[in-house]
């Protein structure tokens, strides 16, 4: 079966009680035990719940994965897998990673002993230098966020394989449609499902998917005791998100090419950031391990000037936080998502305060080019003027 | 103002700009910023949305703290509190924690560098005795799950002043109309919000007020960092419960306490737990420290079997995990909130095979003794059991 249809079938025709096409939601904390040692499979919601167990078989299944596991955020989700480490346990993950991770890592899990270690994944010596004795795991973004560097994938999982490390892929930017990780030999996938999968802006959640049955238990295991777990009614809202997902991926990806392409001609845009771009230098290893490139765009303006015309002039695109929404969003790494990261490290990848990062929704591209055209005209007035 | 006011109108009890008599559910992930000088309260809903704000205000107000925070449920809201101490640190613990708190404390923050000593918190000299150079705070659930040990919190926060440690209280079957730990000294209170705040067995949550600002801030700081956070159709539901808590809580205590008198009265009980009566031995402590002593009891029927004659034979009670619903649960602490505790834990901690948890929901009392009576007349008889007990360990 296709993606597109194990995606639109999810939970269709798994309430044989009454037939509803979508599963219900249970809203239910406990559930009656028919005798004391006897269970229906479900007992206490935190554990499982009905309504999240048809968001998870359907994640898992759309990962090729054996296991899924849906948390309250995309952060519950990682920080969930990052209970699998220890005290004294060491991780390599990306360089360009999202904010909020660098967060968790650097100012709570760091508190716990736990060690990291930021390589450029794009350079495999690196990546194989940087590992220790007590290295458990290669975390990887791909494509990296905001910069959209490609690491590839496969060569990752061979050097972690070859030094018995587990490879975790954050897959939000991709989502299975374009993208799977574990299909290409990953152990584990996380996405913030908040973006793509979920779609519309409107929920906060995440998504853990293991590969075998020893590490789904032990995910299992930590799903339930930490406790992270996503609400019913947010689980149902992903699932109808993700019908739709392919549709949609469709049209962000196509609009993302419009985007990019009038953003590269664009007098105010110094450079522009897109893997489907064929001068992309992560170009073809995206092209070998995913079937798509997603509707994420970043950019960099000549003059830190601009930032605040363009975002003051947008109509159409709102200036906000998050990404993989119907809605185009236009954010600002520097004081938004990468606002936790130290200034010398984001500069030293690339995130500097010239660079935009937009997340192209399923507008008609024609008014999307025009609003960021006028913007970008605008930030290029000064005084009445052009600059 | 008094409680039963207070839990209608002390905060966001209607929405200030359309008047809307509840507050709405903002199901909005992310917030547009007008400026990119300005940023607005709200930016991304999981460090902020102004669903949760409402629902956060209201128990931090409730239970007379600075700050309050809502977890996707009572275990993320325990795991993410925990997170304020680091590798190398103590923390003693009351020995009779919830089986999940036990669970995460010895399974998974062990491995994180933190110790724990769990000790029989209703003697505090033992809270005293367990403190270590490296102890940085004190963790208590009073009074316990599932046999109702009263912990003396204002004795052990002044032990905790002298060393400057963190309480950390588990309020969960207290509730602040109760009981309002932060006013007797403890710098945290937790709730599983899924059992009396929420109160209808529909929503998963939890919840966390801290005394004062600057643990806030620390709290705030880990709770957007994790992102273990509720949920805003779910944070609705936790108001919406919230607002008849005392009026459920005054129903179901009463009912409790008639079910506890009853129980200690019947022959076929070998043993009640519960705080209101008057041989119990915290029974003044807990009067001291709280205005009533809550709608969860638990009674000892003296064996497996017995217990699951009763079960089998009850009509009215649904069995299963959890409390502090409209609805009188029953449970089996030893298979149910208990179990992820080993079996030697168990049995110090007076947790026995005979051992049933009762959560008194909202059905009227007489039914509910009706009920029972019929339920325990049929059980195998418990003199029996004790003779055959003693024939296997002659023989």
């Amino acid at each position: 079966m296709h993606l597109e249809t194990k995606l639109v079938q999810a939970g269709v025709g798994k309430d044989e009680k009454t037939g509803a096409v979508n599963f219900p939601v249970y809203y239910a904390t406990a559930y009656r035990h028919p005798s004391l040692g006897q269970s229906t499979g479900y007992d206490y919601t935190r554990t499982a719940n009905p309504t999240r167990s048809v968001l998870e078989e359907t994640i898992a299944e759309a990962e090729a994965g054996d296991a899924g596991f849906a948390c309250a955020s995309g952060m519950a989700a990682v920080h969930t897998v990052m209970g699998l480490f220890s005290q004294g346990d060491h991780l390599i993950v990306s360089l360009d990673l999202y904010g909020g991770t660098y967060r968790l890592f650097e100012q709570l899990l760091s508190r716990y002993g736990l060690t990291f270690t930021y390589v450029d994944l794009r350079d495999i010596q690196k990546v194989a230098d940087a590992i220790r004795p007590e290295t458990k795991a290669i975390f990887v973004e791909t494509p990296t966020n905001p910069l959209m560097q490609i690491t590839d994938i496969r060569e990752v999982v061979q050097l972690a394989k070859h030094n018995e490390l587990l490879t975790i892929v954050d897959n939000t930017f991709m989502t299975p449609y374009c993208q799977r990780p574990l299909e290409l030999g990953a152990d584990i996938v996380l996405h913030s499902a908040t973006k793509y999968l979920g779609g519309h802006n409107d929920v906060l959640a995440g998504l853990i998917v293991t590969k075998g049955a020893e590490l789904s238990e032990k995910m299992r295991f930590l799903h339930n005791s930490i406790g992270a777990v996503l609400g019913p009614q947010d689980s149902w809202l992903l699932v109808r998100g993700m019908k739709t997902l392919a549709l949609r991926m469709e049209r962000h990806e196509a609009n993302a090419f419009a985007v990019a392409a009038k953003l590269k001609e664009h007098p105010a845009v110094a450079e522009v950031f897109y893997p489907g771009l064929a001068e992309h230098p992560g170009h073809d290893v995206q092209k070998s391990q995913a079937s798509g490139y997603s509707g994420m765009v970043s950019f960099r303006v000549r003059s830190v000037e601009q930032v605040g015309l363009i975002l003051q002039n947008l109509r159409i695109v709102s200036f906000a936080e998050s990404l993989g929404g119907v809605e185009s969003l236009c954010t600002y790494p520097t004081t938004q998502t990468h606002a936790d990261i130290p200034q010398e490290v984001r500069e030293y990848v690339g995130v500097c305060d010239r660079l935009l990062r937009l997340s192209v929704g399923i507008e008609h591209p024609d008014d999307l080019i025009a609003d960021l055209t006028q913007a970008l005209d605008a930030s290029l007035v000064v005084g009445g003027a052009l600059r | 103002m008094n409680f039963a006011t207070k839990v209608l109108h002390g905060t966001s009890c209607f929405d200030p700009i359309t008047g809307a008599s509840s507050v709405p559910i903002y199901q909005a992930s992310t917030f547009h910023q007008a400026d990119l000088d300005q940023p607005g309260t709200f930016d991304y809903a999981r460090s902020g949305n102004p669903t949760r704000a409402a629902l956060e205000e209201a128990i931090a107000g409730l239970e007379g703290g600075e700050r309050g925070f809502a977890f996707a449920s009572g275990m993320a809201a325990i795991s993410s509190v925990f997170m304020l101490f680091s590798a190398g640190d103590h923390v003693v613990v009351a020995e009779d924690v919830y089986g999940g708190t036990f669970r995460f404390l010895t399974r998974v923050l062990s491995r994180m560098g933190i110790s724990v000593t769990f000790v029989d918190a209703s003697q505090t000299e033992a809270v005293r005795t367990a403190i270590t150079p490296t102890t940085k705070g004190i963790y208590l659930e009073t009074p316990s799950n599932p046999t109702l040990k009263v912990t003396d919190i204002a004795a052990v926060c002044r032990i905790a002043k002298q060393h400057d440690l963190l309480v950390i209280v588990d309020n969960t079957f207290m509730t602040p109309y109760y009981q309002r730990p932060l006013e007797l000294g403890a710098d945290v209170v937790i709730h599983s919000a899924t059992k009396f705040i929420g109160g209808h067995s529909d929503v998963v949550a939890g919840l966390a007020v801290t005394r004062d600002a600057a643990l806030g801030e620390q709290l705030y700081f880990i709770q957007n960092g994790m992102g273990a956070i509720l949920g805003v159709q779910d944070c609705w539901l936790v108001m919406r419960g919230l607002k008849t808590l005392k009026a459920r809580l005054d129903v179901s205590t009463n009912t409790a306490e008639q079910l506890a008198n009853w129980l200690s009265a019947h022959p076929e009980i070998t043993r009640v737990y519960y705080t209101g009566l008057k041989e119990h031995p915290g029974h003044q402590v807990q009067a001291s420290q709280s205005s009533g002593h809550g709608a969860v009891l638990s009674f000892d029927v003296g064996s497996r079997e017995r217990a699951k004659a009763l079960f089998d034979r009850v009509k009215l009670p649904i069995v299963a995990v959890s409390l502090g619903a409209v609805e009188t649960i029953l449970s089996y602490p030893v298979t149910m909130s208990h179990a992820a505790m080993p079996a030697e834990e168990r049995a110090a901690r007076g947790i026995t095979d005979g051992l049933i948890r009762l959560s008194a929901g909202l059905e009227d009392v007489n039914d509910l003794i009706e009920d029972l009576k019929q339920a325990l007349q049929q059980l195998p008889p418990l003199q029996k059991i004790v003779e055959v007990k003693e024939a296997f360990s002659r023989a």
